[in-house]
């Protein structure tokens, strides 16, 4: 789950780092208390909000009463805006980057570091970052600290701010399950003072259960992909007009790429799970008629998962809830046949071949 | 995985433990114990459990395990299997494992130099002598080619494929689908590469990290065996996850094109569709 950059600033300032001075607001009416100078941050659930037009200056309180309905009014790459930080505005010297990244394919977190902040990161050359592979049996010690140090060349003073800065992001990082804390800017002011500019901090997903105070925070993410979520279900939407259900992830992502390949366009992406439960097929179904695509494809490879079963759910569901999305059903392995006599009966027609039922479902006439 | 390999089920009485357990023992594996912290004493399908994977490896001589246990207790259930000496091959299946226990249990795996397969994986099957976890022994062959994939039905539509077109597999690995995995495709391409009974290999990829890429650097300077490759997610939006942990586009990084432009570049055919492998094998 990726927190929005006030919520992550919360914790900096709960862990004793220093966060610019702020006040979250939904309105101009709430600007009272709040610090001027001012940048005005839209919070959105995505990044490039600057370049969006979600990063403003505002000298004194009026100009943001001005600003503020602008900034709620903005929606960016399909995010509404809901909230805007109002952030003391830092006197500048120099913008550092530091964060705690995963590496999966050395399956350890990773120290990055590098002199040039505030731009992308993927832009640094690789000669400018500083990079420690952290062994998850080891953690961060002193000595990877003191080699930042060394490589961001900065006087001892300042160096000594940031050690202790990277030292807390490590036990945040730790203690709340992160899987990435970027601090971009660390910001160093003219007077030499060290402070986290923006927070960008995911935290595990599966780790949830383990931090019950993330695990009510309202996501910022579509309504129906966190009714999904609540579900359990991996449901997420997209802009064609073919709605997706199959069975795993992979095989799902396979089926968007097939529809693709015969011209269609996937509206929705939905994973059965290795599941022939019909009460799950049922909520996914559910879940599915009410995004509205104009028509489904289900494509089931029954290997575990029982072909028999998944289409008794799937008829049950098509009439309870009066569905008149038209369907294409792909079946194949375990009880193949069964499941074909079953839709058969609803009147549904199911291909055996991944290919042909692909350029089927693209061919035929959606609602 | 061989004929002296012998099986214990951590969380052996669970729905799943129970099912799989019978299906892993229709299909002939040595499947030799259980374990259930509280159930000693038990018999699930004719198999005995035990409290504690000491007891199991004691008495009735496991070197293997499956994990079932769920997500909260399944590094516990890792570890344990990890504090014996004799235990050299761990799969483990279940899912939603957060990233950091992922990382500490592979972690000791490997310093231990056990194979730790998982998490979020349907396991190893080597057609004819066995399998570990959930893959469906209807689709198996036995053959020369070896599979290595990242997801699990998507291997199964695969491998299915493969064998209803008369090839037949020497190892499927079920790699998983998380960010951290105990196995990657290095491991299993170097595997591959030195084991004689396959010759050729198979690699199923997806989106999301570096995996692939670093698959092909491998494949260049390693692998003599021909590869062919199928990469899911061409058309997968940035910024989601779709549907495993580990399957989201990054930024500019983890794209299909960017997999399969590595993959080909180093002479490996790529499939279009996961029926097009069989026909991209020699």
């Amino acid at each position: 789950m990726n927190l929005l950059e006030y919520r992550g600033k919360e914790i900096f300032a709960r862990y004793g780092l220093r966060v610019p001075r702020g006040k979250v607001v939904t309105s101009a009416d709430e600007l009272d208390g709040a610090p001027f100078p001012a940048v005005l941050k839209v919070q959105i659930g995505t990044g490039g909000r600057g370049k969006a037009g979600g990063v403003k200056f505002a000298e004194t309180i009026d100009e943001a009463r001005a600003l503020v309905p602008q900034l709620m009014a903005l929606t960016i790459k399909g995010f509404k805006v809901r909230k805007v930080l109002v952030a003391e505005k830092l006197d500048i010297a120099q913008e550092v980057y530091v964060g705690i990244v995963l590496d999966r394919l050395n399956r350890c977190p990773v120290l990055l570091a590098t002199a040039m902040g505030g731009v992308e990161v993927e832009d640094v050359p690789p000669n400018k970052m500083f990079k420690a592979a952290l062994d998850p049996l080891v953690g961060l010690r002193p000595y990877h600290l003191r080699d930042m140090s060394v490589f961001l060349g900065f006087p001892k003073d300042i160096a000594s701010q940031i050690e202790g800065i990277v030292e807390t992001l490590w036990k945040i990082y730790r203690e709340l399950d992160g899987t990435l804390i970027e601090v971009n800017p660390t910001a160093i002011t003219p007077k030499g003072e060290v402070y986290c500019g923006d927070a960008k901090v995911v935290i595990d997903n599966d780790a949830l259960y383990r931090h019950p105070e993330f695990a009510q925070e309202p996501e910022d993410i579509p309504p129906l992909e966190a009714r999904a979520k609540a579900e359990g279900i991996a449901f997420v939407q997209l802009d064609g007009d073919i709605g997706v259900i199959a069975n795993g992830a992979g095989l799902t992502m396979a089926t968007l790429d097939m529809l693709a390949r015969f011209g269609g366009k996937p509206a929705i992406f939905l994973d059965l799970g290795g599941t022939d439960d019909p009460e799950k097929v049922k909520a996914c179904f559910r879940l599915m008629n009410e995004a509205r695509p104009s028509k489904i494809f289900l494509n089931i490879f029954g290997g575990i998962t029982k072909c028999d079963t998944v289409a008794l759910g799937v008829t049950k569901v098509i009439e309870e809830e009066n569905i008149k999305i038209p369907l294409v059903a792909r079946i194949k392995g375990r009880n193949e046949a069964e499941a074909r006599e079953i839709l058969a009966a609803a009147g549904i027609e199911a291909e055996t071949s991944f290919e042909k039922a692909a350029e089927k479902v693209v061919a035929i006439k959606g609602v | 995985m061989s004929r002296t390999t012998r099986v214990m089920v951590q969380g052996i009485t669970g729905t799943q433990g129970q099912f799989h357990t019978r299906a892993m023992l229709d299909y002939g594996t040595r499947l030799v114990a259980g374990v259930t912290p509280g159930k000693g004493g038990e018999h699930v399908h004719g198999v005995p459990v035990f409290n504690s994977v000491a007891a199991a490896v004691k008495k009735a001589k496991a070197n293997a395990s499956c994990i079932f246990v769920p997500a909260r207790f399944a590094m516990d259930a890792v570890l344990e299997a990890l504090e014996s000496p004799a235990v050299k091959l761990i799969c483990v299946i279940t899912e939603h494992i957060p990233v950091h226990d992922a990382m500490r249990m592979v972690a000791v795996a490997r310093a231990k130099g056990v194979r730790l397969v998982g998490p979020n994986c349907p396991g190893v099957a080597v057609p004819g002598t066995g399998k570990i976890g959930i893959m469906p022994e209807t689709i198996f062959r036995q053959g020369s080619v070896g599979v290595v994939s990242r997801s699990g039905t998507l291997t199964y539509e695969i491998v299915n494929a493969l064998s209803e077109a008369k090839i037949g597999q020497s190892t499927i690995v079920g790699i998983g689908g998380d960010p951290v995995n105990g196995t990657n495709f290095l491991d299993m391409l170097e595997f591959f590469q030195k084991d004689r009974r396959t010759e050729s290999i198979v690699l199923v990829g997806e989106i999301g990290g570096n995996a692939e890429e670093a698959a092909a650097a491998y494949i260049k300077r390693r692998v003599r065996k021909p590869v062919v490759a199928y990469v899911a997610g061409r058309v997968a939006p940035p910024g989601k996850t779709m549907g495993h942990a580990g399957a989201i586009i990054s930024g500019k990084s983890g794209t299909a094109s960017s997999k399969i432009e590595a993959l080909e570049a180093v002479g490996v055919k790529v499939a279009d569709r996961p029926g097009a492998v069989p026909e991209l094998l020699p």
